[in-house]
């Protein structure tokens, strides 16, 4: 592969070329062995300051950056966003800004706003890695999602993947579909007609309203949470009906090809999106994906970092 | 006696059908004829218009001055300086200031602050309800007395129907126009882009042209119903335009205004997320912008204006999400509009753009401007209709940056603008 990686940033997918990506899953598969040996550390990023800086609550993602620069050697602090001086009034910008007087190297920034990552990732120097921002993209969630793909079916191309749930609201949706589509994936949107607006058939994709029809045909199906916590009490009746209409019950998962990997982002809501048993199946991938993340992350921290300095 | 003549000008005075190369001669801040000259020639100011427009100074019937209260967005004064230099001499203000217009002293304080510092007229609009809250009615006869142009909650559109309804009813006492931002905010939530494929690829929520629809198909059942005036402010939406031209052509008085960033760009614009496209109602599609234009083609959308929205760099640098809404417009306004209307679309011609910001705001708010005829003030406003110019932000008269026309090149401009026959600005 020739590509070269030449961006300080990882904003989202819809920027990323197919040979970029790609590029990616190939550093994460060298970095995915790092984690099975004794010693799980390499010096790649010693001396580095990585800053996660997190607006919007997360425990996995952060977790999983903060792991996977603790294996690269990078010192690490973390701020969320009841402990920055943004609850004091300060501007994201100017903390931001705090933050790289102090020669923070990279940030890796969660943030409830569509843009913020590009926001300082256009008035820094220091590399922003995008932990996802608002509804719009969570890059690193969709690339081990590929990854986890590629792994378990050794190809991307002409797989047809289903993403299930809220989608409108969902930033793991739209990086998925984006880097789904540029490896060449055929891309099925299910969900309530409320949560999966028609628009989104402008992006190249398929929408449908009846799992029933697309859980047969699928090679992938990723389950979205149904984040009803955030949710406007419009978008849809109530959980029974979502489940009666688009959960994973046991009943459904029997329409699942035997090879088809069920794959959900996390936190799981048992019960609801996915039945208990489903998730804990043969088919679920959902460790896996975790595990990855981590492999995934450090590929991202390494290359991003890598053109910082 | 001061006395200027300004020679061999394209004079074009849509009130009284003029468009012929003629001198326009001001004496003692009135338009006036050869007779009224008893200056010796020598103390007589001579201006060569010379391949330029001469026409009735202009009217932007939609800017927020910001003052009282947000002086470090915008001042009367340095509201007045971006509007002059824009080639406008009568700018009417929007009322959602601190305190908000409401009271005939919060006119008054406004009205004297600008006949102090302003370079041009300021008219003031009042507010329709009690702090724009969209509940109780505003005293909206003493704002009459006070001196309002008209009332609005710009910025804020009253929801209740109801409320609506009576203050038009009440308006129509006094002899005030309504002019209504119109946004529906249960449809709208808490949209920040037009919903369409942009919001839909960047995760931001969206406001639906629909949002927009309910109310001007509101204010048209109310404009009815009240036989008085509702002015829709700018109109963003295909929808819209059917919907008032419907309306129109039954008679009804409704009417409604344009921006010139809602037919300069499409919402594809949001997609680096830059603040500075951030604006309420939002940037639309091409198919929103066609019918825009065609509605201003047709007579539909009678007004040009600019929502003239300052904010501080440091209000709009920040999340989009968090940003305020807004883009300064009074010094690109007449550029971008004489640019893409008459040059490059040619929908128009120069004497209906002319028309649109000096004879029909002048009629919906009656007031006493817009005109070269004898006798009337010697607003004038001389316009290079060829000239093509940069838009240098940095060097705006406005206190705020907000535009996102930054280095754009637009054909057209005013080079001198003249209120109450002096010369407040030029090229």
């Amino acid at each position: 592969m020739t590509t070269r990686w030449t961006r300080k940033d990882l904003l989202g997918l819809r920027e990323l070329s197919a040979d970029e990506i790609n590029f990616v899953l190939e550093t994460a598969n060298a970095f995915k062995q790092v984690g099975t040996r004794e010693i799980k550390k390499v010096p790649a990023l010693r001396g580095k300051t990585l800053v996660n800086f997190f607006v919007e609550p997360s425990t996995r993602t952060r977790t999983s950056f903060e792991l996977a620069a603790f294996r690269l050697s990078a010192d690490v602090i973390n701020i969320s966003a009841m402990t920055s001086s943004l609850t004091k009034g300060e501007t994201l910008k100017d903390t931001a800004r705090n933050l790289e007087a102090l020669h923070a190297d990279i940030l890796v920034l969660r943030h409830s706003s569509a843009g913020a990552p590009q926001f300082l990732a256009n008035r820094l120097k220091a590399s922003v890695i995008n932990a996802g921002d608002g509804a719009h993209e969570h890059p690193t969630q969709a690339l081990l999602d590929l990854y986890t793909i590629r792994e378990r079916r050794g190809k991307i191309a002409g797989l047809h993947v289903a993403i299930i749930g809220d989608i409108l609201f969902s930033r793991v949706a739209r990086s998925n579909i984006f880097g789904l589509l540029k490896l060449g994936a055929r891309v099925t949107l299910v969900g309530p007609s409320t949560l999966v607006p028609h628009e989104f058939e402008k992006l190249g994709v398929e929408v449908s309203y009846r799992i029933d029809d697309v859980l047969p045909k699928a090679d992938v199906v990723n389950l979205l949470r149904i984040q009803h916590e955030r949710q406007r009490r419009e978008y849809f009746p109530g959980l029974g009906e979502y489940i009666r209409l688009f959960g994973l019950t046991k009943e459904r998962a029997k329409l699942l090809k035997p090879d088809c990997l069920i794959m959900h982002p996390g936190p799981i809501n048992r019960g609801v999106e996915i039945d208990s048993e489903v998730a804990d199946g043969l088919q679920s991938v959902i460790l896996n994906q975790v595990t990855n993340g981590l492999a995934v992350r450090m590929a991202v921290l390494y290359l991003c970092g890598g053109i910082a300095s | 006696m001061s006395a200027t003549i300004i020679r061999n000008g394209r004079v074009i005075d849509p009130a009284n059908k003029r468009d012929e190369i003629t001198d326009l001669l001001l004496v003692d801040g009135k338009i006036t004829d050869q007779s009224a000259i008893r200056s010796p020639p020598s103390e007589i100011e001579q201006i060569d218009a010379s391949n330029l427009i001469v026409c009735p100074g202009l009217i932007d019937m939609h800017v927020h001055l910001r003052e009282p209260g947000f002086s470090h967005k915008e001042t009367i004064e340095s509201g007045a300086r971006a509007a002059a230099a824009g080639g406008f001499t009568t700018i009417v203000c929007m009322p959602n200031t601190s305190p908000v217009p409401d009271n005939p002293s919060t006119i008054a304080w406004i009205k004297d602050r600008a006949s102090a510092i302003a370079c041009v007229k300021v008219l003031p609009t009042g507010a329709i309800s009690k702090n724009l809250a969209g509940e109780e009615l505003a005293p909206i006869g003493s704002l009459a007395q006070a001196g309002v142009v008209a009332i609005t909650d710009d910025g804020h559109c009253i929801q209740n129907h109801e409320v609506m309804r009576r203050a038009v009813e009440y308006a129509r006492m006094v002899n005030l126009p309504v002019l209504d931002h119109c946004q529906d905010y249960n449809l709208v939530g808490n949209g920040v882009v037009h919903e369409g494929y942009w919001s839909t690829l960047l995760g931001l929520p969206g406001w639906p042209a629909a949002g927009e629809e309910a109310i001007v198909m509101r204010n048209i059942l109310l404009a009815e119903l009240c036989d008085h005036p509702i002015h829709c402010q700018h109109l963003t939406t295909a929808g819209s335009v059917r919907l008032v031209r419907e309306a129109r052509a039954r008679g009804i008085k409704i009417s409604g205004e344009v921006c010139p960033h809602h037919i300069a760009l499409t919402d594809e614009a949001i997609q680096n997320f830059d603040t500075n496209y951030k604006v309420n109602p939002p940037l639309r599609s091409q198919t929103d912008i066609d019918a825009l234009v065609e509605g201003i083609a047709d007579g539909t959308l009678s007004i040009l204006c600019s929502d003239h929205a300052p904010h501080a760099d440091f209000e709009k640098e920040v999340e989009f999400d968090a940003a305020p809404f807004g883009i300064i417009g009074l010094e690109t306004e007449l550029g971008l509009f004489l640019d893409l209307l008459v040059h490059k679309l040619r929908k128009i011609d120069l004497a209906r753009l002319i028309e649109m910001y000096t004879v029909e705001p002048a009629r919906l708010l009656k007031i006493d401007a817009g005109t070269l005829s004898i006798g009337a003030r010697a607003d004038v406003t001389l316009i290079d209709s060829e000239l093509e110019w940069k838009v240098r932000v940095d060097q705006f008269e406005s206190a705020s940056r907000n535009s996102p026309f930054s280095g754009w090149t637009l054909k057209g401009r005013a080079v001198r603008t003249i209120a109450g026959g002096k010369t407040v600005w030029k090229l």
